[in-house]
């Protein structure tokens, strides 16, 4: 395909948050030849160039939902071939396994899903972890990736916005883009050739989630 | 570490945002994008729209609003005042809100916040509490075991208008443990006072659950913000009158809560 006529599909198969997604795409490709498509059809998910995978609320819901909608085949196609970005249960899908409802995944990335285990733990200032963590948190580089494209522009430590009580767990170092700390240090961001994820939602963190999408346009994977 | 979070609150009636002083004499506040872009510019963590529309008339008409909002500032956005059903839930969402507040039709039907929790995720629903230090009288009356019921707060619904006779800490865990996914704690002893947060009531509920709790009612100060995380245990605190009458911005509310050694978003 030439220039322009690229395409960002943001894939709906009825995720809560794929709205957000696709307006936040939308913004990142503002004076870019970029056009982007919120798209329920196969054919469209086919011919696209790059997939934003979104994802909320529980993940056997998420999982059934994707199956049901036709849309896992060219979703794991894509995964073979293009440039993908998981967000939040669209990044936790990528793993193997995931501990909420004891549900199997996509398996494109080695790793499991688990569940904050903090109750009755304090967090530095005295006060009780909250499960879901909700706000804003840290992301730092990984040791694995400390100049990833997707990084480029974003400063180590920049704030995202999380909503979540399970977090990745990849097996291999070298799939942990970015983490942070949550009671205990998590893949925050995950990579593994042209699959890129966060925990976080991008959609939702200001300027600093629009500057991560813009990079996700630009990557070369 | 996990922010602290700053989070202005918008009156919207009539499909415009409206600043008023005690809910009299509304006035127009300007245009909801505008002062969406201006509150994120200054750091605002997430933005809160409750709803005033007194009639389901004008209720819809807040629906286009999110919508804008949404397309144009990416931070998490709350709606709140008048959400009572399931599809209220999916209506909002599919606007562009990230969260939705129930208060007075979680107290009747208790329900409906295991059921839009369980359709939607508890990470989108918030329950309001509007709690009130009991009357000495109050605390006379018996509970369930018979007992005098002693020192607390009850909860209202309706706008702070009916006493359900609800512990406010019973009835906070009970919404956490419908899925629940955070707990908007306004003191109505407080609200509008511009005396503090009660920040007994915010540290009781706070250490009563493990979701999330932000604290209204009552700010006045900046040194108010910062107690409510500090002494109240708040993950969150929420203020309208201080941010739209440009008494603070939400960049000075933040540096003075870094000052005092509490983790925010700069």
């Amino acid at each position: 395909m030439t220039d322009s006529s690229k395409t960002l599909v943001v894939v709906d198969y009825g995720s809560g948050n794929l709205r957000s997604v696709w307006q936040a795409a939308v913004h990142a490709a503002a004076d870019t030849p970029w056009q982007v498509t919120l798209s329920n059809d196969p054919a469209i998910l086919r011919a696209a160039n790059r997939i934003i995978l979104p994802g909320q609320g529980a993940m056997a819901d998420c999982m059934r939902e994707l199956r049901a909608s036709g849309l896992l085949e060219p979703v794991l196609q894509a995964a073979q071939s293009k440039p993908l970005f998981g967000v939040c249960v669209g990044m936790q899908m990528l793993l193997e396994h995931s501990e909420e409802g004891d549900t199997p995944s996509l398996g494109l990335i080695p790793g499991r899903v688990r569940r904050f285990a903090l109750e009755g733990r304090l967090q530095p200032d005295g006060s009780r972890y909250k499960i879901p963590q909700m706000g804003w948190n840290r992301v730092h580089r990984s040791a694995a990736h400390p100049n990833h494209p997707m990084w480029q522009g974003i400063a180590d430590g920049s704030w995202f916005y999380f909503v979540h009580s399970y977090y990745a767990q990849p097996d291999r170092p070298e799939h942990c883009a970015g983490y942070t700390e949550y009671g205990e240090p998590f893949a925050s961001a995950i990579v593994r050739d042209n699959l890129f994820a966060t925990q976080f939602h991008p959609e939702k963190s200001a300027d600093q989630g629009i500057a991560l999408y813009r990079n996700f346009l630009r990557w070369q994977p | 570490m996990l922010a602290k979070r700053i989070i202005p609150c918008l009156d919207v009636t009539g499909g415009r945002v409206v600043k008023g002083v005690n809910f009299v004499e509304l006035r127009d506040a300007g245009d909801p994008v505008e002062i969406a872009a201006r509150y994120n510019e200054q750091g605002a963590d997430e933005l809160t729209f409750l709803d005033i529309t007194a009639t389901s008339d004008g209720r819809d008409l807040i629906l286009p609003i999110i919508e804008a909002v949404a397309s144009q500032v990416f931070i998490p956005l709350t709606v709140g005042g008048g959400v009572r059903t399931v599809a209220d839930v999916r209506r909002l969402l599919n606007a562009g809100a990230d969260k939705t507040s129930f208060n007075s039709a979680a107290i009747a039907n208790p329900q409906v916040i295991s059921e839009a929790s369980d359709k939607y995720g508890s990470q989108c629903i918030v329950v309001a509490i509007d709690a009130k230090r009991r009357s000495a009288e109050a605390q006379q009356q018996p509970d369930a075991s018979g007992q005098p019921r002693g020192p607390g707060w009850n909860v209202f619904s309706h706008g702070g208008r009916k006493d359900t006779g609800l512990d406010a800490v019973q009835w906070a865990r009970e919404m956490a443990q419908r899925g629940a996914g955070e707990l908007l704690l306004t003191s109505m002893d407080r609200d509008g006072t511009k005396a503090g947060f009660d920040l007994e009531l915010t540290r009781t509920i706070s250490d009563a659950v493990g979701i999330p709790v932000i604290a209204s009612g009552g700010v006045g100060t900046l040194e108010h913000l910062a107690e409510g995380v500090t002494q109240g245990g708040a993950d969150a605190v929420l203020a309208a009158s201080i941010f739209h009458f440009g008494t603070y911005t939400v960049q000075q509310a933040k540096e003075y809560m870094a000052s005092r050694g509490i983790p925010v978003r700069l």
